[in-house]
């Protein structure tokens, strides 16, 4: 029976490699056959925030692989409204995700789901396995 | 029960790894069984065997292995980190045209599904790090 | 499907506790490991949040003993209501909650 396996990322990306190679795992166990998704909370909702380009800083731009998750059948990327909020962001402020759904003719949907607390706490329960970074 | 314990700290640099230590030491006091430790981020520097603490200080590399070697543990070092941060078998040196390899007793390289099969067959997976 | 919440941080320092404590629900525990057990000294300024978790929310926290000794705090600070365990106590609650998540 799959497992349900949450990629926690409470970090913003570029000042550590957390951001990074949590992604680098990610698309290692889209190859699994379990259930994942990603869940962005506090400064982890930077890691998924438009127009990222890091050319100056002198790392490489790895947010738009995001964008091919949905390709690795990941589909579901959790973002907390408070941590958004507490730090002036909106869902405007996000790359606008998205998957083709192959039970609904290819259809083009978000993969990004803005929720709130409450709910980040009810999915976080419902996890077999998360992996924190 | 089975217990896969990631470690995603290098040694001394940060606690992650004696606290990862502590805790599998006491699981297998209590008769549990660890079915893998991986090493993910920096905490691929846990597997060096190049490192020469002072006389006095503990020797996190000699411990992970001492105690790899008296349970039979599998310490897996996550390849593509471990490229990063210049970890080495000798046949990832060999492969990389490189001189020299630096990987401690009773550690492995390999990838990072190693990782994942350890959560999918492990009762519990524990991850230790910053 | 209890949860057992793993913090490591001092709360002076990262937001980590707080969120945990956010999103931990009734039944779950959290326990305090590494530089996190400094909140868990009686008369620090996080007393009121993890007495209302504890009381409130029907958390339970524990914080690891050998990193508040390591630390110089003697256990008679620790907050009453918080229950200190060593590395094999650390195992148990991995054994009692089917769940461990850790916030790094």
């Amino acid at each position: 029976m799959a497992k349900k396996f949450m990629y926690l990322n409470r970090k913003a990306p570029y000042g550590t490699v957390y951001a990074l190679e949590s992604l680098e795992v990610v698309l290692i166990a889209a190859a699994f056959e379990q259930e994942v998704s990603l869940a962005f909370l506090d400064d982890g909702v930077y890691q998924i925030a438009k127009g990222q380009n890091p050319k100056a800083v002198g790392m490489k731009n790895f947010s738009p692989t995001y964008n091919a998750l949905g390709d690795y059948g990941i589909t579901k990327l959790y973002v907390e409204r408070e941590s958004l909020a507490e730090r002036g962001l909106s869902e405007e402020d996000l790359m606008p995700i998205v998957y083709e759904d192959e039970d609904d003719d290819y259809a083009e949907k978000p993969s990004v789901q803005v929720i709130s607390r409450a709910e980040m706490a009810q999915i976080m329960a419902e996890q077999d396995v998360t992996f924190s970074f | 029960m089975k217990y896969t314990i990631m470690v995603n700290e290098g040694p001394y640099q940060h606690q992650s790894s004696d606290t990862a230590l502590q805790f599998a030491r006491a699981a297998l006091e209590k008769g549990h069984e660890i079915f893998r430790v991986f090493f993910y981020h920096d905490g691929v520097n846990n597997g060096t065997r190049l490192a020469v603490p002072p006389k006095d200080d503990r020797m996190l590399q000699k411990e992970w292995s001492e105690l790899a070697e008296k349970h039979g543990l599998d310490l897996v070092i996550c390849i593509a980190a471990a490229q990063r941060r210049g970890l080495m078998d000798a046949s990832e040196a060999k492969r990389q045209g490189l001189n020299a390899d630096n990987i401690a007793a009773g550690f492995r390289i390999s990838g990072l599904g190693q990782l994942i099969e350890g959560g999918i067959e492990s009762d519990r997976t524990i991850v230790f790090g910053d | 499907m209890a949860m057992l919440h793993i913090v490591n941080k001092s709360p002076f320092e990262r937001n980590t506790l707080k969120s945990c404590l956010g999103h931990a629900l009734a039944g779950d525990s959290v326990l305090l490991i590494e530089d996190a057990v400094i909140g868990a000294v009686s008369g620090s300024s996080v007393v009121a949040e993890l007495q209302q978790a504890i009381n409130g929310n029907s958390i339970s926290i524990y914080a690891l003993g050998p990193d508040l000794t390591a630390r110089g705090v003697k256990l008679e600070r620790v907050l009453e209501g918080i229950q200190v365990v060593d590395y094999a106590g650390f195992v148990d609650l991995t054994v009692a909650n089917e769940k461990t998540q850790s916030w790094l």
